[in-house]
């Protein structure tokens, strides 16, 4: 069994580990990692939960791949109920973190209550124990990793924390494992601090932890795997060369790159800031900034980007904590701290994501959310006075200013780290905020790319491009050729691409493999695993499952069909420049097909029959 | 002709599926804390450097043995451990220059690279981007030497 089948349930308010059996039963409805933990979720939590409640819970979660020679298998899930969007947050994260949760023995962890101090955990295979933070409190991701490396002696910890930004409840805070791999999205490391939670330490060492069910067919599968891994272009070729920023260009020719605030759809200085510049020498110092890419567990894709800065540029002159190398930009960062706001300088973007990474918050929300502040300065909403500095579009003084005040809450970085939504209702102009369920858009225009507006409108943790990849179909012709600008059979693929992704978001998997790899690659992996039937329309069947759980969710925290929505930028106004002129989002069209093919009423809500199918 | 691990840092991205690799291979787990080949990660350089057991020709180990439990096998040139009759004493460890023999508490034993008998190194298979391979063992530098002959320049127009 690729399950450890053991749940590890800290009460942070008693100060409690336990050890409990996993619900095999579950497993077998949910298979694991994001479908598996927000199973236990909604058994166990109040979906009205104020996010920051101690009722609230937080629970790390495996997959049954995780931690095995699957190429990627390493993903861990944070779930919980979200503060930036009050929908259900699931956040995954890859590096080295998860894996070694399993090899110590659990598939799960579930925090309960608050925790009357800073503590961490401290997991050393079957033993769990509650640990004293007050020395950590207020340290950055990156020396917490450290402190708690030296403090034990054991540089193989495995940690996964906080940084200032999850202890002072930056709404889109994220919770960063091996120094710059998060859990990012939706502040889950926001709820974290919320519970005086710092930290999650693990070693994992046991050899008996888990069993391959089907050790040949599992290897047959996993080999053939990485084979069409290595030979696919995107796989074998742009991701490992140029990270995600391959897609910096692409998506900007396309017309699809939003562009301060959305208001443009094409930034004139995208290659600058693109997966190619990366590559090229700088006439500062002669280097290139990005060094290598790296992996996550068991990858073999390898698109990490390792960068080194500029040690010249203004930004880190005197700071020799940033002149290493370090986690460098993906195509989100890259996009949100640069196009959304207009700012070309790379060394620029490349410090501020070092900041995301230290401090531990989501470069997407953030640089979106300083993007809405810089129209509202524009309008004249927005002041210099209230700002402390000038705010226009194209700033790079200003991002990077706003990035040093988000992480530490100090001046205007309290307003930013509030979130767009926040932001621009306090000034008066909800129309401005560009998300979704109170969520960030990511780096594709939803008027450029028509099943992308649709995959933001519905997906469960508000606006996000992990959810139903769109982009495939309408950009790269995965799994076939779909125009950007059409509608028909956008809501069909797109149930299918969420309906995958959920079963791929549970396994332990990373996504990224989807280029690549179909239900028929993945299904043997699954089922090389896993003891029971594994077939592919039970997976298709769990993932759909899934889907329908989180939905379920957010009807009963509040959310309605009004909530599937886009901001009126993108229904009303015209893409200005590039292939998609004159486009705006054709949502109206397509939302009602997808309630009807998800099953639901016209009011977005599972009918009783669908409920009934899905076992929900 | 025998053969050796090669290890290329260049091309490591850090994946672990050696150290996986070698822990199936040995324990039946995918659990990198039991792995013979490790991967270090300099973050701040930007470099990943697999290492393990270059089984040297006088081995250090070997010599330290009071029982005798490490023997080479002549066939890959390996030194291999003797599980049963290893004491545990940690002697080798010690006296290992480059620390790539380890005790493993669970069995009272020590455990070391043994190129993994006639089928092949494991984490040489398992490796994706050629940065551990499996050569003649007398020419381990050949690699290097193809670089640096493909810079001399012969071509007269430019001597």
């Amino acid at each position: 069994m690729a399950w450890t089948k053991n749940v590890l349930r800290v009460n942070l308010a008693a100060g409690t580990c336990m050890q409990e059996p996993l619900n095999m039963d579950w497993a077998r409805d949910y298979l694991g990692q994001r479908g598996l933990g927000t199973k236990y979720f909604l058994a166990e939590v109040d979906p009205k939960v104020d996010p920051f409640a101690p009722e609230n819970k937080l629970i790390f979660v495996t997959g049954p791949l995780t931690g095995t020679m699957a190429a990627t298998g390493g993903r861990y899930s944070v779930v919980t109920k979200g503060p930036l969007t009050g929908a259900i947050a699931c956040s995954n994260s890859g590096g080295y973190f998860g894996a070694e949760l399993k090899f110590a023995g659990w598939d799960m962890v579930i925090f309960e209550g608050t925790a009357p101090k800073p503590v961490y955990l401290l997991i050393t295979d079957g033993k769990a124990e509650l640990v004293d933070a007050a020395h950590l409190w207020g340290k950055t991701v990156w020396e917490t990793e450290e402190t708690i490396k030296k403090q034990h002696q054991d540089p193989q910890i495995r940690v996964a924390s906080i940084g200032h930004a999850g202890e002072i409840g930056v709404l889109y805070a994220g919770i960063v494992n091996d120094l710059h791999r998060a859990a990012g999205r939706s502040g889950v490391g926001a709820v974290m601090g919320s519970k005086n939670l710092k930290a999650v330490a693990v070693r994992g060492t046991r050899t008996d932890a888990y069993q391959i069910a089907n050790p040949d067919a599992f290897f047959t599968a996993v080999d053939a795997g990485k084979k069409a891994l290595a030979a696919n272009g995107v796989t074998g070729q742009g991701l490992p060369t140029y990270g995600t920023q391959v897609l910096m260009n692409v998506i900007n020719e396309l017309g699809a790159l939003p562009t301060r605030n959305h208001r443009d759809v094409q930034f004139e200085s995208a290659q600058a800031i693109s997966g190619e510049a990366m590559h090229e020498k700088r006439p500062t110092d002669g280097k290139a900034n990005l060094v290598t890419n790296g992996a996550c567990f068991g990858c073999t894709i390898a698109c990490g980007r390792i960068s080194r800065m500029d040690p010249g540029h203004f930004t880190i002159k005197d700071k020799p904590q940033y002149q290493g190398a370090s986690g460098g930009l993906e195509y989100e960062a890259a996009w949100a701290l640069g196009a959304a706001n207009g700012v070309s300088d790379l060394e620029a973007l490349t410090y501020a994501n070092f900041l995301c990474n230290e401090h531990g918050f989501d470069p997407i929300s953030f640089g979106a959310t300083v993007g809405a502040a810089m129209e509202l300065y524009d309008l004249g909403i927005l002041t210099k006075e209230e700002v402390g500095f000038e705010l226009p579009f194209g700033s790079t003084e200003a991002v990077v200013k706003l990035a040093e005040l988000t992480a530490t809450g100090e001046g205007f970085g309290k307003v930013i780290g509030l979130g767009s939504k926040r932001l621009c209702a306090k000034y008066g102009r909800p129309e401005l905020s560009m998300t979704v369920k109170g969520q960030e858009f990511p780096a594709y225009d939803g008027r450029g790319l028509q099943g992308m507006g649709l995959a933001y409108a519905t997906s469960n943790r508000g606006a996000c491009h992990l959810r139903g990849y769109m982009v495939s179909p309408e950009v790269l012709g995965i799994p076939i050729k779909m125009e950007p600008q059409a509608t028909e059979g956008k809501p069909a693929m797109l149930k299918a691409f969420q309906d995958l992704t959920a079963v791929v978001d549970s396994s332990g998997l990373c996504l990224f493999t989807t280029f690549a790899w179909g239900l028929s690659d993945i299904q043997p992996q699954i089922q090389g695993a896993c003891e029971g039937d594994w077939s592919e329309d039970r997976l298709l069947l769990v993932g759909e499952r899934i889907w329908n759980l989180e939905r379920e969710f957010n009807l009963a925290a509040g959310l309605t069909a009004k909530d599937d929505n886009l901001p009126p930028r993108l229904m009303k106004e015209p893409a200005k420049t590039g292939p998609q002129k004159g486009a705006v989002s054709k949502l109206d069209v397509m939302l009602p097909e997808y309630y009807q093919l998800r099953g639901w009423t016209p009011e977005g809500v599972p009918t009783a029959e669908t409920r009934t199918r899905l076992g929900v | 002709m025998q053969k050796s691990l090669h290890l290329d840092p260049n091309k490591c991205t850090g994946c672990l599926q050696c150290e996986m690799a070698c822990a199936w291979e040995n324990h039946r787990s995918f659990t990198t804390a039991k792995s013979r080949i490790k991967v270090f990660a300099f973050h701040h350089e930007g470099r990943f450097v697999p290492y393990t057991c270059t089984q040297c020709d006088e081995a250090w180990c070997v010599l330290a043995c009071p029982v005798d439990a490490i023997r080479l096998d002549p066939a890959t040139g390996a030194k291999i451990v003797l599980e049963p009759t290893c004491v545990g004493c940690k002697v080798c460890t010690i006296a290992c220059p480059f620390g790539t023999i380890n005790y493993v508490a669970s069995t009272g034993k020590v455990q070391k690279c043994d190129l993994c008998g006639d089928h092949g190194p494991a984490c040489e298979k398992a490796c994706p981007t050629g940065a551990i391979t499996y050569v003649d063992a007398d020419w381990t530098g050949l690699g290097k030497m193809r670089q640096w002959a493909g810079k001399t320049d012969t071509n007269p127009a430019t001597v």
